[in-house]
């Protein structure tokens, strides 16, 4: 085998698959074609964003969080008071909104690099909360329970005007989610990606060969929190709309939900949980407006004890066996 | 002041028997058990619909309370959680979520969605005062009542822990599951029946507390950090952590909500982050032990 073939064989999973170009062209289509479903584009391009950040932290770095909300709001709330108070400009202030997810992101990540798989449980907990209890408290900045009322976006790229229907939103959030597909996957394919998973499967041989456990742990978790920010900016700039909900553990038990559909540890999990939940949601509440939760909490169940990797990818129980248990090193 | 001490001690007592049975869950098979609030829910329904609904004496349903979440938490562990023991913590997470939100939707249905109370019998109504100025003890006659129940609880499975067949069996299962499965201890009938009680005891946390804590379907979620605090905070090794971490969160969670209302809930959980960072494995965890 010369050193071409090695390249080749090594960089063969980074490669872009048909299917992967074909479906998002897929993806792409749906709010041209559909005009009238572009608030749920919308809502689902958001989620998958969100979806996706956690996946980084937890399908790549194996970190369970709880509290990925605390990003998500803190990207809402920075983006729709910079919107508020400094100008309307969307791209700056979506850029602010990643920026403050990500601030947090490297803050906390302190935090979660220590202790078992229930103290970070905790401890992702306890941040969210803690954020919430603080936008509760300085009610005349974040608008408390009530909201923040007043966001005004100015039109996207000085041409697009955020109309009521969301199509301006749908695509402009598309096109984040995209811009963020594409990075993301440059990274986990990177040599650096590719040690974060070996982190992942086996936390000790990955230091006994001389990589640092805790700074890849850190960096994946600041990246995961400034993506989760992103979502959250787009969903303030797209409603024009924040409110302690943003933080709320509901949100993060739902991204975790919807990641989890679409199985952790590979990028299209996110994606592919994110447009399962949202039309779950959308056919179950449809039939049981109150009672939804029911539904989801049996779906939950079911999947946890058939085995999660078998309902979504009844494949991969049969390529790789190990892998999926590790985690309380 | 020492009204506040006196209801914040009455509260952590509260906390401590509802969290108990998931310190012992997470502590003997390493299992982290979202729904156990659910449990606590239950009980705290079949008080209220037994007291209203058929006209039992509140101190008859105390133990029925008991009873019922203790043989719905066995039933639960033969039919749904032995089945979760081995898989990753997210998976036992997602699955106890799944759980609570089936049960919060399930009493929604039944219940409806509204806070329910009961009244509290005569002679709990009352109130004693000591003292006057700075050095007064208002004391409801309900928490003392609780107080009472919660020590005789604690000391009676202080008891059954250390002085029993039954407790050097769970508290070898605990220190090492395998070595005790090969010293023959029936480790799963030993968890069964600890899960069963448990269940129970925050089935009677929960029935004790309708009057203090309030009850509605959102219970579950309301309160499930509280239980994971004092767990984490705890450490899981023996019943002495959790008491004082409850002790310490109910002390804290009451003068925090008189003396900074806006801010109470804040200072529980930056205390909280602050303690697991100092000591990840909780304040009272002996060092070594398998795991």
């Amino acid at each position: 085998m010369n050193a071409l073939d090695i390249t080749r064989s090594l960089s063969a999973p980074a490669r872009w698959r048909p299917w992967e170009i074909a479906l998002w062209l897929v993806i792409w289509i749906v709010p041209v074609v559909l005009p009238q479903h572009a608030a749920l584009v919308n809502e689902i391009a958001i989620l998958g964003l969100f979806a996706l950040s956690l996946d980084i932290v937890l399908g790549y770095a194996g970190i369970v969080s709880l509290g990925h909300a605390a990003f998500f709001g803190t990207g809402a709330y920075a983006a729709a008071l910079f919107a508020k108070h400094v100008m309307p400009d969307p791209l700056i202030g979506l850029a602010i909104g990643t920026l403050a997810g990500g601030l947090l992101g490297v803050l906390t990540s302190p935090l979660i690099v220590r202790g078992t798989d229930l103290t970070r449980l905790m401890v992702t907990m306890g941040v969210a909360l803690v954020l919430m209890e603080l936008a509760n408290r300085f009610d005349q900045l974040t608008g408390g329970a009530d909201g923040l009322q007043g966001v005004v976006i100015g039109p996207l790229l000085g041409n697009f005007e955020f109309d009521l229907a969301a199509r301006t939103a749908s695509f402009y959030s598309l096109a984040v989610l995209f811009m963020a597909f594409v990075i993301m996957r440059r990274i986990v394919h990177s040599p650096w990606g590719l040690s974060l998973q070996a982190l992942r499967d086996n936390r000790l041989r990955l230091a006994a060969i001389g990589l640092s456990v805790n700074s890849r742990l850190s960096i994946a978790y600041a990246l995961g929190a400034a993506l989760a920010g992103a979502a959250g900016a787009l969903l303030a700039q797209t409603t024009g709309f924040v409110s302690l909900d943003v933080l709320d553990f509901h949100r993060s038990a739902d991204v975790l939900l919807a990641l989890v559909i679409g199985g952790a540890g590979w990028l299209w999990g996110g994606l592919i949980g994110a447009i399962a939940f949202k039309v779950l949601h959308d056919v179950i509440s449809a039939i049981t407006p109150q009672y939804w939760t029911f539904w989801i909490g049996l779906f939950l169940v079911v999947l946890m004890l058939v085995g999660r990797e078998r309902l979504v990818r009844p494949w991969q129980g049969l390529l790789k066996r190990k892998g999926a248990g590790s985690g309380n090193e | 002041m020492l009204t506040l001490l006196f209801d914040g001690v009455a509260y952590g007592m509260l906390l401590f028997v509802l969290s108990l049975g998931l310190a012992v869950t997470m502590g003997l098979m390493n299992f982290v058990n979202l729904a156990h609030g659910a449990f606590a829910m239950a009980g705290g329904y079949v008080l209220v619909v037994l007291m209203r609904g058929y006209g039992w004496p509140f101190l008859a349903c105390l133990p029925a309370a008991f009873a019922v979440t203790a043989l719905l938490g066995a039933v639960l562990e033969r039919t749904l959680y032995r089945r979760m023991y081995g898989k990753p913590h997210l998976d036992q997470v997602l699955f106890s979520i799944g759980l609570t939100f089936m049960a919060v939707a399930a009493v929604d249905y039944v219940m409806g969605s509204s806070q329910v109370n009961v009244q509290t019998p005569e002679w709990l109504r009352g109130r004693f005062e000591f003292g006057s100025g700075a050095l007064s003890l208002g004391m409801g006659a309900y928490r003392l009542f609780i107080i009472a129940v919660c020590v005789a609880l604690t000391l009676g499975l202080q008891t059954l822990l250390n002085r029993t067949r039954f407790g050097s069996r769970l508290r070898a299962a605990v220190d090492d599951p395998r070595v005790a499965a090969g010293l023959g201890i029936p480790v799963n009938r030993v968890f069964l029946l600890t899960f069963a009680a448990g269940s129970g005891l925050a089935g009677l946390g929960g029935a004790l507390g309708v009057d203090i804590l309030g009850l509605d379907p959102g219970f579950p979620f309301k309160f499930m950090v509280y239980f994971l605090i004092v767990c984490a905070v705890g450490g899981t090794s023996s019943i002495t952590g959790p008491l004082v971490a409850a002790l310490l969160l109910g002390i804290a969670d009451v003068f925090g909500k008189y003396y900074l209302p806006k801010l109470g809930a804040f200072i529980v959980y930056v205390l909280m982050i602050a303690i697991l960072l100092w000591r990840p494995q909780g304040l009272f965890t002996r060092s070594g032990g398998g795991r």
